[in-house]
């Protein structure tokens, strides 16, 4: 089987001068839940931005041979690079089913758009399985829980037919029951993905990461299994301050 | 939204029910006169229809839709003129001496009138749509740039005394396509046909609203970010909406014409532009009859008040529209969905909702995700 990667190198993005990503390297296979930790305005949330088209950048991020720095967002989404959003951004006025139904549909016929949905479509049938948002299928996403919607969120990555997927904190603000399912979820994606999460809590990082990339201040401070991470020294000193011994498991803002 | 617990028997009842009404009780009820004004309601209604399929559905605020229907109605009123003047004749209104010109000489032949009363709006608003799309040009901005457009539309026709009749517009028109417009029967027969264009208008947004389309523009306009990470370019989705929206305004233009008799930039500027808004604030932008149902009150009862007091009628207008805007935002049509929404509230169900404000689509669309980069790289192109 193809083994699909992500690859960035020397990816750099400022504003106005100041650097918020300053040379980042960074390669993810598919099959390896990658975790992005870092402190608060570590530049983790600009290094998706980057790699999706929100944000202008340098340097050169490749997905299956694809260069995807200055492309349009549209035109990185259908390369097959997806993202969620750090507030889940889900479109609350439309049910889970309208919502997925549209994440499955950017390659359609211009002329079949104009008929309504006949039959659902079986990526949608197969995603609302895979996040357990079938007995949902027509609430409005408004009415969905916290949860809920970060699971719809990447439901619709799925249809959408990314292979590379990054995820801004995801378990932001889940219960203990929700991180665990959301955990689960990720693994199971994972299989056909290229997964990139962005979080913060150490106990969900420990329990679902294959491997962690930390980056402070736009670089990338070490990489490795989450025990060799956990390990480096410089990695607990901006965690937990100069001096201090053994991360330790709460949740680390 | 209502049309999923309607089944086809409702909505092909409503149909019927409508063409009962249009078709049958009103010719049959009222006369001559009211008749002819209800016409003229007819074509106001259809230029609502769009803007509730733009605005309702897409959230663009379109503010200056008194050009599209300026555009049909001068290319037809441009089209009676020539066929009362006789072949290589010319309207009577422009000095002799001057020639006529060519752009009055494309309109003289019914097929090319026809076609440009559709193909000339559709092309304008395909071309400012993409470019204020692609722009990124939203909320507000596209709003007052859209209003922008009607005044200078109309200060442009004003400008233009010899070749388009300046402020006073075209008037005078004896025939509509052969028909003489003083007989009764054929005033009648433009009736109906203002009838049948706009019940055929609302089955087109039935239509659209229901398919994938309307579901996807829905989005766009709850989430444009958010759609644009899903691989679909919003411009093209939005354009779409304000294409048809300008072609339902040009075909009213059109058919006003030769029902009420005259067209002047008194019709097309900011405040007809807004005139055409506030039926479909009131009614409900977001629902499917919201917008007809609501532009046909409010020009009855401003031609009802403004028999009386032609002055008052304008500040009413007014304060119509912000007392909708303040406190039914999804107009009189998301009432009942307010209601039940407040039925609902004790038992939590709505939860994250209350002490919002009645629930409904945003007044615009959305301004992006919090750090949308509203920057540069939008004006490249
Ligand atoms: N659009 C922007 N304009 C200016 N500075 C920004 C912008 N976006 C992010 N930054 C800055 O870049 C740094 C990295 O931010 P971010 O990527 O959001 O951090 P993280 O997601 O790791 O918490 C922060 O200092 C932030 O203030
Ligand atoms: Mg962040």
């Amino acid at each position: 089987m193809r083994q699909d990667y992500l690859e960035i190198r020397g990816l750099r993005v400022s504003f106005d001068g100041f650097v918020a990503v300053d040379g980042v390297d960074l390669t993810v296979l598919q099959g390896d839940l990658r975790f992005l930790i870092g402190p608060n305005g570590a530049g983790k949330t600009t290094l998706v931005d980057a790699v999706t088209g929100l944000a202008a950048a340098s340097g050169s991020a490749k997905f299956d041979g694809t260069e995807l720095l200055g492309q349009k967002e549209h035109q990185i989404a259908r390369a097959g690079v997806g993202r969620t959003f750090q507030t889940a951004s889900v479109f609350e006025q439309l049910t889970v089913l309208q919502n997925l139904d549209i994440a499955a549909g950017s390659q359609r016929r211009r002329r079949s758009l104009l008929r309504a949905r006949a039959t659902v479509p079986d990526s949608v049938q197969l995603a609302m399985e895979t996040t357990g948002l079938t007995t949902l299928r027509d609430r409005p996403a408004a009415e969905l829980s916290h949860g809920q919607k970060q699971w719809l969120e990447i439901g619709m990555l799925l249809v959408q037919n990314a292979t590379v997927l990054f995820l801004d904190e995801p378990v932001a603000g889940m219960s203990a029951e929700e991180r665990e399912q959301t955990g689960e979820l990720l693994r199971r994606v994972r299989r056909d993905h290229v997964v990139v999460v962005v979080e913060h809590d150490m106990e969900f990082l420990r329990a679902y990461a294959d491997s962690v990339t930390v980056l402070a201040a736009g670089k990338v401070l070490a990489e490795g299994t989450y025990a060799q991470v956990q390990a480096d020294p410089r990695v607990q000193e901006i965690y937990l301050g100069p001096g201090s011994r053994g991360p330790g498991h709460q949740a680390v803002h | 939204m209502s049309g999923r617990f309607g089944s086809r028997a409702v909505v092909l009842g409503g149909y019927l029910l409508a063409a009962v009404v249009l078709f049958g009780a009103a010719p049959a009820l009222l006369s001559d006169f009211r008749l002819r004004l209800l016409a003229q309601f007819l074509c106001v209604a259809m230029v609502a229809v769009g803007i509730g399929l733009a605005w309702g559905s897409g959230g663009m605020l379109t503010l200056g839709q008194g050009v599209f229907f300026g555009l049909g109605a001068y290319i037809m009123a441009m089209h009676l003129q020539l066929s009362d003047a006789g072949p290589g004749g010319r309207p009577a209104f422009m000095v002799t001496g001057s020639g006529l010109p060519w752009w009055w000489e494309l309109f003289r032949n019914p097929v090319t009138a026809v076609l440009g009363i559709v193909g000339v709006p559709a092309l304008l608003a395909l071309l400012l749509g993409l470019g204020v799309f692609r722009r990124r040009v939203k909320g507000a901005y596209f709003a007052i740039l859209s209003q922008a457009s009607a005044a200078a539309f109309a200060l442009l026709l004003i400008s233009q005394q010899n070749t388009i009749g300046g402020s006073n517009g075209l008037s005078n028109f004896r025939q509509f396509f052969g028909f003489a417009l003083s007989d009764p029967v054929n005033r009648r027969m433009l009736y109906f046909i203002a009838a049948g264009v706009l019940i055929a208008m609302v089955a087109v947004v039935h239509q659209l609203r229901r398919s994938r389309y309307g579901e996807l523009l829905t989005a766009v306009r709850d989430g444009e970010e958010r759609v644009r990470f899903l691989g679909y370019d919003p411009a093209l989705i939005k354009v779409f909406a304000y294409v048809v929206a300008a072609v339902f305004a040009a075909i009213g233009g059109a058919l006003f014409v030769p029902i009420v008799g005259i067209i002047s930039p008194n019709n097309v500027g900011v405040v007809p532009s807004i005139g055409f808004l506030i039926g479909v604030a009131v009614g409900g932008r977001a629902t499917l009859l919201g917008p007809v149902l609501g532009s046909l009150a409010v020009s009855y009862a401003g031609s009802t008040l403004s028999e009386n007091f032609e002055s008052v009628w304008i500040y009413l207008q007014g304060l119509l529209f912000v007392l909708v805007v303040a406190f039914l935002p999804g107009g009189i049509g998301s009432l009942g969905g307010v209601l039940r929404g407040r039925r609902r509230r004790p038992g939590g169900v709505v939860g994250e909702g209350i002490g919002h404000g009645p629930p409904g689509p945003p007044l615009v669309d959305d301004a992006g995700p919090e750090r949308a980069p509203a920057d540069a790289r939008g004006g490249g192109a």
